[in-house]
């Protein structure tokens, strides 16, 4: 009974943000809305394990978690530097031309 | 421990309720806060909060197993990564130049009906610095 409705009180919060992420001005609103999201779906599949009587579904929260974070991560550096991989500095000696810069994806 | 067991169970729907009414005050307040760096506040402090209440309740009803292992690996990753990414995208925010909304103050000589013109007008768009 209880965690029914700890899963009702989940599902109508990631109702909710996923409005915001849908509907937020800027990217930043939406990779918040986006962790936020992971977060909420990590407890959700926690407390639906326990509703059903099966706490083996916890593994899948902690997978859930791990990726979660990664991913928040990857699409910051992605949209700072439009690159996942390499985003290292050029070697010393020369400086680093415009070209180089916008050919890099830099905004300037 | 038997005699103890009631508390426990009490206890753990105490806190099981509470974690999900902080989750629900954050989403809510996710939702209606009118700025990106008010949403960062409504997420970033009641989701670890709900989270971390949650989690114990969990904890407590479970009792001394391998769950509750997993359980306290869960709540204490999410405890370390959760602030981390938040301040990941405020910094992020921050440095592209994202800048707080700015409310528009009403004045005491006003008209009444001006000064609830002022306080109904939301800003629709985001403010970011002026691009050099």
């Amino acid at each position: 009974m209880i965690f029914l409705i700890a899963t009702i009180a989940l599902f109508v919060g990631m109702a909710l943000i996923l409005i915001r992420l849908y509907a937020g001005p800027t990217l930043y609103d939406r990779v918040l809305a986006g962790n936020a999201f992971g977060t909420y779906t990590v407890l959700f599949i926690g407390v639906l394990g326990f509703l059903m009587g099966r706490p083996d579904f916890l593994d899948i929260a902690l997978l859930y978690a791990l990726i979660n974070f990664v991913g928040t991560i990857a699409v910051l550096k992605y949209f700072r530097y439009r690159a996942i991989g390499d985003t290292s500095p050029p070697p010393r000696g020369e400086p680093i031309t415009r070209g180089q810069l916008k050919d890099r994806g830099a905004q300037l | 421990m038997s005699a103890l067991q009631p508390f426990l169970e009490v206890l753990s729907w105490i806190l099981i309720l509470a974690g999900s009414g902080f989750l629900l005050i954050g989403a809510i307040g996710t939702l209606r806060f009118p700025d990106f760096w008010t949403r960062v506040h409504a997420v970033s402090v009641s989701d670890s909060g709900g989270m971390l209440l949650l989690i114990a309740g969990m904890v407590l009803h479970s009792g001394l197993t391998l769950v509750t292992a997993k359980l306290i690996l869960i709540g204490g990753f999410i405890f370390i990564t959760g602030p981390t990414a938040t301040h990941a995208v405020a910094n992020a925010a921050l440095v592209s130049g994202l800048l707080p909304r700015k409310k528009e103050v009403p004045k005491l000589e006003d008209k009444p009906s001006k000064i609830a013109n002022v306080i109904k007008k939301k800003d629709p768009k985001p403010r970011t610095k002026a691009k050099k």
